[in-house]
């Protein structure tokens, strides 16, 4: 377990090595220097200079390699061109109400997921098994930012019943709360189908497998044969595409903090990219990177964990 | 004084898109404490369903017709689920078929093992150490090892000879083992029915072997059912069977088996034609469309079960007393 670990996390680290190389490489490929971008054209030769300078982009390639893998080791993600805040200050400022969002859009996804998923199951072949398995399928088909659009139409313009824009007052739980109901929902909705199908086809396997009768001729209760030797191996795809999802929810989180005009990630990155905030846009994408690499491999070893035979198969 | 085990004409019916499946048409055998029962036939006669029965675990789209299985004069069938469960790995234990898929891939044998003794009232503890003992027993000479392990870390005989432990362990009054080596390869077939064998002192109850393979039966029991079409065509004491089997089922059998090729014979005789469909049984003899002897009356009449001796039994038209 302990290799297994060391290898998922150095492999982590080499993803994340790669995508800074990538991101790197970037700078170098758009046209124009950053400096007469950060400073706009009205700016004088000297400043630039200055600039260019206190930037580094005076020194020789591989200098500027090191200098950026190490200020990005010790957490600088340099400065914010707009504001002059360092950047990772300004991340850490709106990520979490974004981390907020994306974890209430995973409890709809998983709460709702596995609910129906268990649904079809126990109704398995019936009218409901086959109209569950079509609402999945179009859950899984209308983009995020769809069901956004319409579900702010229906209950904040329509019905009126939950809020439109924003993040709810600060110190007002109950109206962040609300706030929270209708983007969280947009984005989660699409994994219900997702995860509903998925828990559906792993417990209708596991529950036909042999060693599920093997329990039962032993004469286990049925609560133990379904949690602890039906469930327990259930869960482990489920934990698989909840890990991707949670990738896939950051991502859907830009357009829907968009839609609602939440502050978050989302709404900081497009602003960056629409004022052509270079060294926003590199720090938040470097730190979502970041971000998903370890939710991805808390995954895989939460998997490995649960499932002694991809251990087995990693360590072979 | 009833037997140990009583099946009396016990008819098991599944519900399938087809059309219901006759599984078992009145199928009744019996065993006493002590004795090794085999039944054989092949795929689709109805043993495994027989077998699933025995334990009290019928699939649940299963539904019982008519009969009883009576397990020391109580019919297990008609309990409750919460009073089968108790009979489950207590008085009745069950060897699997497939030893490659008995056990959860995600519990080590040591989990598992400890799990199914928990009709024992021991602590966890208690119940490891006597997991310990028992693999002794059937062979693992480093058990504590094995019960640190996955299954998927063991062989299939190593497998199936903790499958063997676990249900040993129950001290059952039943052991019912369905196919226990139809997944191994010869030598570990071997090795298993030994074992077999030589514990067979050890269980103080009644075991029902489930096979296809006659050269299982003639090496572990005592008396034998033959199945065929759900139904029980001959019953014999194991010597009976192979030296004067009456059912001309029986008969083709035997002579199918590879095991009993003398030299000099090219080809193994096969029976020609496949068992009836059980979703629409025939009238009469279910042998009938493949039986050599066959007349009007064997397809149009259910055959009567002739007595041939105090312990033989056919079911059939042609055969007389």
């Amino acid at each position: 377990m302990l290799g297994y670990s060391i290898k998922r996390v150095a492999l982590a680290l080499l993803i994340l090595v790669v995508v800074m190389l990538g991101m790197f490489a970037m700078v170098y490929v758009i046209p124009g220097d950053p400096a007469s971008i950060a400073l706009g054209p009205r700016a004088t030769p000297e400043l630039k200079a200055l600039l260019i300078q206190r930037m580094g982009l005076d020194q020789s390639l591989p200098n500027q390699i090191w200098h950026f893998f190490r200020a990005a080791a010790t957490g600088d993600l340099g400065i914010d061109v707009w504001s002059k805040r360092p950047v990772l200050d300004v991340i850490l400022e709106v990520f979490p109400k974004t981390l907020l969002l994306g974890a209430v859009s995973l409890c709809w996804a998983v709460v709702l997921g596995i609910g129906l998923g268990c649904l079809a199951v126990i109704w398995r072949g019936t009218f409901i098994d086959r109209l569950l398995g079509v609402l999945s399928v179009s859950m899984i088909a209308v983009p995020s930012f769809v069901i956004a659009l319409y579900s702010l139409l229906i209950f904040a313009v329509w019905l009126g019943w939950l809020p439109a824009i924003g993040a709810g007052q600060s110190g007002d739980w109950g109206s962040q709360a609300r706030a929270l109901i209708l983007p969280s929902f947009a984005i989660g909705v699409s994994w219900v189908g997702y995860i509903a199908r998925l828990v559906r086809a792993s417990m209708l396997e596991v529950m036909g497998a042999n060693h599920i009768r093997t329990a039962r001729a032993f004469g286990l209760p049925e609560t133990v044969v379904v949690l602890k030797y039906a469930l327990r191996i259930a869960i482990v795809p489920t934990i698989a595409i909840i890990a991707i999802g949670a990738g896939s929810i950051l991502s859907s989180a830009v357009f829907v903090e968009t839609v609602f005009s939440r502050p978050g990630i989302g709404t900081l990155i497009t602003g960056a990219v629409e004022k052509r905030n270079y060294p926003v846009v590199m720090g938040t994408v470097l730190f979502m990177t970041a971000f998903y690499l370890f939710v991805v491999t808390a995954a895989d070893l939460l998997i490995a964990r649960l499932d002694p035979r991809v251990r087995d198969v990693l360590r072979g | 004084m009833s037997a140990l085990l009583e099946v009396a004409e016990l008819s098991v019916t599944y519900r399938a898109e087809g059309g219901d499946v006759n599984a078992l048409r009145g199928v009744s055998l019996m065993a006493e404490a002590g004795e090794v029962i085999g039944i054989v036939g092949e795929s689709g006669c109805g043993k495994s369903t027989l077998a699933a029965a025995l334990i009290a675990l019928l699939e649940t789209n299963a539904t019982v017709g008519t009969g009883e299985v009576r397990l020391n004069g109580r019919d297990i069938l008609s309990l409750p689920e919460a009073e089968r469960r108790k009979l489950r790995g207590h008085d009745i234990a069950m060897i699997s078929q497939d030893p490659m898929t008995a056990f959860s891939p995600v519990l080590t044998m040591g989990d598992q093992i400890v799990d199914f003794q928990q009709h024992s009232g021991l602590s966890r503890a208690a119940r490891r150490a006597r997991a310990a003992d028992m693999l002794r027993k059937v062979g693992i000479a480093d058990a504590e090892i094995c019960l640190r392990r996955y299954p998927h870390e063991l062989s299939g005989g190593m497998r199936q000879r903790v499958a063997v432990a676990a249900a040993l362990m129950a001290n059952p009054a039943l052991l019912v083992a369905d196919e226990p080596t139809t997944a191994l390869d010869v030598t570990m077939e071997a090795q298993i029915i030994h074992m077999l064998r030589s514990l067979r002192t050890e269980i103080n109850g009644a075991i029902v072997i489930v096979t296809h393979h006659l050269g299982v039966i003639g090496e572990l029991c005592d008396r034998v059912y033959v199945m065929y079409a759900g139904q029980v065509v001959e019953e014999a004491p194991v010597d009976d069977l192979y030296h004067a089997p009456r059912h001309p089922y029986t008969q083709a059998l035997i002579a199918c088996d590879p095991g009993a090729l003398g030299a000099g014979q090219g080809v193994l005789p096969t029976i020609p034609g496949r068992p009836p469909d059980l979703t629409a049984p025939p009238p009469g003899c279910g042998f009938a469309p493949r039986c050599p002897l066959a007349d009007g009356t064997c397809h149009s009449k259910p055959p009567p079960r002739v007595r041939v001796s105090a312990q033989q039994t056919a079911l059939c038209h042609k055969v007389v007393s």
